[in-house]
């Protein structure tokens, strides 16, 4: 079923506060979907959606970053723990649009988690994307992204690695015929309005407080410029960046 | 020993119903555990015309509990009646449709349009707090309560439950008017109105600033309101607030409820409502009951 209790595989810090955690699945994800994850008996009321960043044969990676309490507990969980999991969740990237073009993947922080697989994905077509990826300090699973992109380039904030400054600075929109990102929603927003000025699609991975995760509850929404609703969790999390309001 | 119930002339298969607004349409829950088992299913509040709902945050997490500010989001009765349902009736569980309005003459039209749309139950949610110039008005005093109840008794034919919000004035008094006024059944509690400030952004979250606190954290208050009016009511009472495990259940089906409804527990558990449905049939195997009418507290 798509909501049952699963082991932890592992589960270990791979940067400053950003955990990497293995669970068993034998469902089939599509790049860009998402998890709901729940540790047994947890205090908490909600799942967190945390988005799929791996997934090999019967094995999902996640990549989190601790930011409160519902993190802080998924990052002390051992191996053998149990977790309540649920998904696949969302819609996915739009791999059908990208095939035989040129793609640009863009990542912010934690936000790289759910690009992974998409830069899997195009170089399983023999197109492989360029990837930009910008962090506050040090970077982080950078080397899982090196095989399958085409140029790789990073920045950082305080520069200790890569070009010291914000991801946006790395490339020229025009240069690519579409592309994805996931990152904090004021980089989100640059590049939408640097794609837009550019003539080039993009696409977004949204985050929004979720509690159902499957379309039925209504409390993620997000709005289009017509002001018309989109649910976060089964509209998206992807969109396209030209037809959010970011401001709403 | 069966959970096959009736509530209000409708037979259930269980009195395991999903609560409006965390439950959608039902199917958007179909393939995250098996619907077709539910005793039944509110749908998402309806009102005549679609809305759009309530701008900026909808939910914050808090202790054993969360707030909502969705603000009636729905597609309309119409729509519903025409997209929605027909998708309904083929989960199988019982078709409970709710219904909330800005106006009087908005919830007859309402209404009138649901009596002859072939739902099994109506559930009038007089208590929308969320929306401005809606339901909170009419849930809190009686004499209010009443004109809804009343107008909507006249063009409704079917079995009709009203659904009571724990910020009525005086939770005993609003029941018996909305049983005078010609609920068949009463189902309580709505959502209690709670608030949050976010202290980084030094803002209430909602821009409504209040919200509606549902989960574990208002099951006490819920069951003590669903005691009460059981004992001052001549008509079946279903119990929700907070319901997350069987015990839960069984608590309210103590206190005299009907049926319940479960709506929070479902964002934390998708199985909570089948686990529920399987830990009250070991409970009346235990306890050696027939009917969830043997469920009853010691004399
Ligand atoms: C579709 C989707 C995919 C995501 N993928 C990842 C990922 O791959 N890796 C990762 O580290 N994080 C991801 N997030 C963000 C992650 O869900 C939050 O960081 C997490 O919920 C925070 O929980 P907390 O208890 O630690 O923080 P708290 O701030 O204490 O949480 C309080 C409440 O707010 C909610 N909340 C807080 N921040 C967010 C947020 N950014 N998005 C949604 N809900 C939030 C929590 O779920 C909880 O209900 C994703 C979010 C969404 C919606
Ligand atoms: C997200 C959300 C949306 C809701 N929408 C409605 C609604 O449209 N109509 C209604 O009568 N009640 C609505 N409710 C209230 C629930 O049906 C229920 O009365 C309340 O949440 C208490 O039960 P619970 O603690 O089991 O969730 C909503 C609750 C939540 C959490
Ligand atoms: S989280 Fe419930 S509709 Fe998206």
């Amino acid at each position: 079923m798509p909501s049952e209790m699963v082991t932890v595989r592992s589960n270990q810090e791979v940067g400053e506060d950003v955990f990497e955690m293995r669970l068993p699945s034998s469902v089939p994800a599509k790049p860009g979907q998402f998890y709901m994850l729940r540790r047994e008996g947890s205090a908490l009321l909600l799942p967190r959606a945390i988005s799929l960043c791996n997934q090999e044969e019967d094995t999902l990676t996640f990549l989190y970053k601790v930011v409160g309490e519902g993190t802080a507990e998924l990052s002390n969980m051992k191996p053998g723990d149990k977790l309540r999991l649920t998904g696949p969740l969302g819609n996915g990237w739009p791999l059908e649009e990208l095939s035989g073009k040129r793609v640009l993947l863009v990542g912010g922080g934690i936000g790289i988690a759910p690009l992974l697989l998409a830069a899997k994905a195009l170089r399983q077509q023999g197109n492989p994307a360029d990837c930009c990826l910008g962090f506050p300090h040090q970077p982080f699973y950078q080397e899982a992204f090196q095989p399958d992109c085409g140029a790789l380039s990073i920045a950082t904030e305080s520069g200790v690695a890569g070009h010291k400054g914000l991801v946006t600075q790395l490339f020229d929109p025009a240069d690519y015929e579409i592309v994805l990102c996931c990152g904090p929603t004021p980089m989100m927003k640059a590049v939408v309005a640097l794609c837009k000025a550019a003539g080039t699609p993009v696409w977004v991975s949204l985050e929004n407080r979720m509690a159902c995760g499957v379309g039925a509850c209504l409390v993620c929404t997000c709005s289009d410029h017509q002001g018309k609703n989109r649910r976060t969790c089964k509209d998206g999390p992807i969109f396209r960046g030209e037809e959010i309001n970011f401001d709403a | 020993m069966t959970l096959e119930t009736k509530l209000l002339g409708v037979t259930l298969k269980n009195p395991v119903l999903m609560a409006s607004g965390t439950f959608g349409f039902g199917e958007e829950y179909a393939g995250y555990l098996d619907v077709s088992r539910l005793g039944g299913i509110c749908s998402k509040g309806l009102t005549l015309h679609p809305r759009e709902g309530n701008y900026g945050p909808r939910m914050w997490e808090t202790p054993a509990g969360m707030l909502n500010s969705v603000g009636l989001q729905n597609p309309g009765v119409e729509h519903f009646i025409r997209h929605e349902l027909p998708g309904m009736r083929g989960l199988g569980p019982a078709i409970i449709a709710n219904l909330g309005g800005g106006t009087i003459e908005e919830y007859v039209e309402g209404a009138r349009l649901l009596n002859s749309a072939g739902i099994d139950i109506l559930e009038l949610n007089i208590s929308c707090p969320n929306v401005k110039e809606g339901g909170a008005n009419f849930g809190l005093k009686p004499a209010i309560a009443t004109q809804v109840v009343s107008a909507v008794r006249k063009v409704f034919s079917g079995p009709m439950l009203v659904k009571l919000s724990p910020g009525a004035e005086n939770i005993v008094e609003m029941a018996k008017a909305c049983r005078q006024a010609g609920a068949d059944g009463l189902s309580l509690i709505n959502t209690l109105l709670g608030m949050a400030i976010d202290v980084e952004q030094r803002k209430p979250v909602f821009r409504n600033i209040a919200a509606g606190l549902s989960g574990p954290a208002v099951r006490p208050v819920a069951l003590r309101m669903v005691y009460d009016v059981v004992r001052a009511v001549d008509c079946p009472v279903v119990g929700l607030g907070g319901i997350a495990t069987w015990r839960d259940a069984v608590e309210f089906l103590l206190a005299g409820a009907a049926a319940v409804q479960v709506g929070t527990a479902v964002f934390q558990n998708p199985e909570a409502p089948l686990e529920i449905i399987d830990g009250l049939q070991r409970y009346m195997e235990r306890h050696g009951f027939e009917h969830i009418s043997d469920i009853r507290l010691k004399k």
